[in-house]
C-alpha cells in the first residue's frame, strides 16, 4: 500500500476546506479505505472538532515533531470508521513549529500503511500553507462562487503551478443553483472559466453541513443530504471511479422538500 | 572556512538583512550563505533577508530550496534582487519582491541602456492573480490576465487572452503605447498617466485596442485591421 497525499487548501480563509477534509475523510473511510487526517492549521485547530474528536486529544503534531511522542501515539481513531485517524494541531504552538521537511518525513511514514492522507492546509499563502504543500501527491483547492475567494483560489493555483506541483483540481463549495439562475452568483462554468483547472465536485449549499459540523458528525454521514452526497461522489473520483455530476440546475426548493420527504436522494 | 563565507556578503539595511552573491557558482554560495546562518543562530532569528543575486540565472527550484532551507532556519527571504530577466521572472512568480527600498542607481541605469525599443517579453501562459510582470519594453502574453495580475510594460501590450487584471503600457511615459487584446474588461488600464476605470465587461467579446485618443483620454475600440 502507498498512500496517496492529498492536501486541501483554498488560499481565503472560511470557504469549507476542513469541512471538506472532515467529510473526504469520513467517505473514503466509509468506502473502505485507510485514512489519516492531518490538521496542518498550528495554532488554529478546528478538523477535531468537525470530527467530534475533541476530547480524545493526548499528543497532537507538534510533539509529534519534537520527539515526545511517536507518531502512533498522536494518532486519533474515529469514533465510527476504525480506519480513520486524525493528527491533530498544536492550539499552543504556532505555524513555526513546523517545517516542510518534518511534514515530508511524517507522511512518509503513513505512506506504507495506508490509502489516503489529506492534509487540512490553514488559509493564506505563508509558511502553514507551505507546510501544508510540501508532501502532496495531489492539491485540492476549495474555493466559494464569489469572486474575493476565487481571486484567492487563482493566487494559489499560481503558487502552486510556479512550485510546480502539478495542477490542482476544484472542489466548488456552497454553490446555490437558486442564486446562480438569477444571475446573482458566479455559476460553475464562471468559476473554471476563470481558473482554468479541472473541477473534482461542485457542492450545494446545505444546511445540515453547519448541523454536522457542530454536532462532530460530517454531513456525508446523512444519506439524505445534497451536500452529504457530494462529497461522497467526490470521495469516489479521488479513488479513481467515473462519477456523473449531479444536477444542482433542476432542483428547487419545494422539489427538495418533496424529494427529502419521500426519503429519495 | 574563511574563503567559503566570503562567498556571501550579509551586511544590514534597512528592511532587515540584504546577502550579496557574486558569481561563484550558486550552490556553493548557498551553502556558504546557510553556514553563516549556522554560525550565529541567534542573530539570525527571525531576521528577514533580501538577497542581491546579482548576475546569477535563478530557476524557481534554486530559489524554492533555499526559501524552505532559510525557512527552517526561521528566516524569511522576501526579496531577490537581480539582473536576469529570467531570475526576475521567477521571483515575481514566488510573490517575492524585486526591490528593495535602497535603490542602485548606477545598475538600473546600465541596465536600462542593454534594452532597446523592440524588445518584448513573450510569456506563454495565463497570469494569475498575484503575479506582476514588470518589463522595460513590450510584452506578449499567450493566455489570460486574471483578476488581481498585473503588467507594467514601458511598451505595448498585447494579450492573445482575456484581460480581466490591471495593465500599465508605457509605463514611463510613452503616450503613444497601446493595449490590445482579444477580450479587454479589464477592471483597469494605464497608459503612460492616463488611467482608465472599469471598461464595461461586453458579452460576446471582440478584440479590442485602448490608446490615448487625440483629445487625450485613454480610450478603447473594438480592433479593426489597419486603425494603426
Amino acid at each position: 500500500m502507498t498512500a496517496q497525499v492529498i492536501t486541501v487548501t483554498s488560499g481565503k480563509g472560511g470557504v469549507g476546506k476542513t469541512t471538506a477534509v472532515a467529510n473526504l475523510a469520513t467517505a473514503l473511510a466509509a468506502d473502505g479505505r485507510k485514512v489519516v487526517c492531518i490538521d496542518g492549521d498550528i495554532g488554529l485547530r478546528n478538523l477535531d472538532v468537525i470530527l467530534g474528536l475533541e476530547n480524545r486529544i493526548v499528543y497532537d503534531i507538534v510533539d509529534v515533531i519534537e520527539g515526545r511522542c511517536k507518531l502512533k501515539q498522536a494518532m486519533i481513531r474515529d469514533k465510527h470508521y476504525p480506519d480513520l485517524y486524525l493528527i491533530p494541531a498544536a492550539q499552543t504552538r504556532d505555524k513555526n513549529a513546523v517545517s516542510p521537511s518534518d511534514m515530508i518525513r511524517i507522511c512518509k511514514e503513513l505512506r506504507p500503511d495506508y490509502d489516503f492522507v489529506i492534509i487540512d492546509s490553514p488559509a493564506g499563502i505563508e509558511r502553514g500553507f507551505r507546510n501544508s504543500i510540501a508532501a502532496a501527491d495531489r492539491v485540492l483547492i476549495v474555493t466559494n462562487p464569489e469572486v474575493s475567494a476565487v481571486r484567492d483560489a487563482d493566487r494559489v493555483v499560481g503558487i502552486l503551478e510556479a512550485e510546480e506541483k502539478g495542477t490542482p483540481s476544484l472542489i466548488l463549495n456552497r454553490l446555490n443553483p437558486a442564486l446562480v439562475r438569477n444571475n446573482d452568483m458566479l455559476s460553475a462554468e464562471d468559476v473554471l472559466d476563470l481558473l482554468g483547472i479541472q473541477l473534482i465536485g461542485v457542492v450545494p449549499e446545505d444546511e445540515a453541513v453547519i448541523i454536522g459540523s457542530n454536532r462532530g458528525s460530517p454531513v456525508v454521514t446523512d444519506p439524505r443530504s445534497r451536500a452529504g452526497q457530494a462529497f461522497r461522489n467526490i470521495a469516489k473520483r479521488l479513488q479513481g471511479q467515473d462519477v456523473p455530476f449531479m444536477d444542482l440546475e433542476q432542483q428547487n426548493a419545494i422539489w427538495s422538500a418533496l424529494q427529502r420527504l419521500t426519503g429519495r436522494k | 572556512m574563511e574563503q567559503i563565507t566570503s562567498l556571501v556578503q550579509i551586511k544590514g539595511i534597512r528592511d532587515g538583512l540584504l546577502a550579496t552573491f557574486t558569481e561563484a557558482p550558486w550552490d556553493d554560495q548557498r551553502i556558504a550563505l546557510l553556514a553563516q546562518i549556522d554560525e550565529r543562530p541567534a542573530f539570525f532569528q527571525g531576521a528577514r533577508l533580501a538577497m542581491d543575486v546579482g548576475l546569477q540565472v535563478l530557476k524557481v527550484n534554486d530559489l524554492v530550496d533555499l526559501r524552505d532551507q532559510l525557512s527552517e532556519r526561521n528566516v524569511v527571504m522576501w526579496a531577490v534582487v537581480g539582473e536576469s530577466p529570467t531570475t526576475n521572472q521567477t521571483s515575481q512568480l514566488l510573490g517575492l519582491a524585486t526591490r528593495i527600498s535602497k535603490p542602485r542607481p548606477e545598475e538600473q541605469r546600465q541596465f536600462a541602456n542593454t534594452i532597446s525599443d523592440d524588445t518584448a517579453l513573450f510569456i506563454n501562459k495565463t497570469l494569475r492573480s498575484g503575479t506582476r510582470v514588470e518589463y522595460p519594453g513590450h510584452v506578449v502574453v499567450m493566455g489570460d490576465v486574471n483578476p488581481g495580475a498585473e503588467i507594467v510594460a514601458e511598451g505595448n501590450v498585447i494579450v492573445w487572452g482575456r484581460v480581466r487584471g490591471m495593465i500599465h503600457a508605457g509605463a514611463k511615459g510613452n503616450r503613444s503605447a497601446f493595449i490590445c487584446a482579444l477580450d479587454l474588461s479589464a477592471n483597469q488600464l494605464r497608459i503612460a498617466d492616463e488611467i482608465s476605470a472599469m471598461l464595461k465587461p461586453q458579452k460576446d467579446s471582440k478584440p479590442e485596442i485602448a490608446s490615448i485618443n487625440s483629445e487625450g483620454r485613454l480610450q478603447a475600440e473594438l480592433w479593426h485591421s489597419g486603425i494603426s
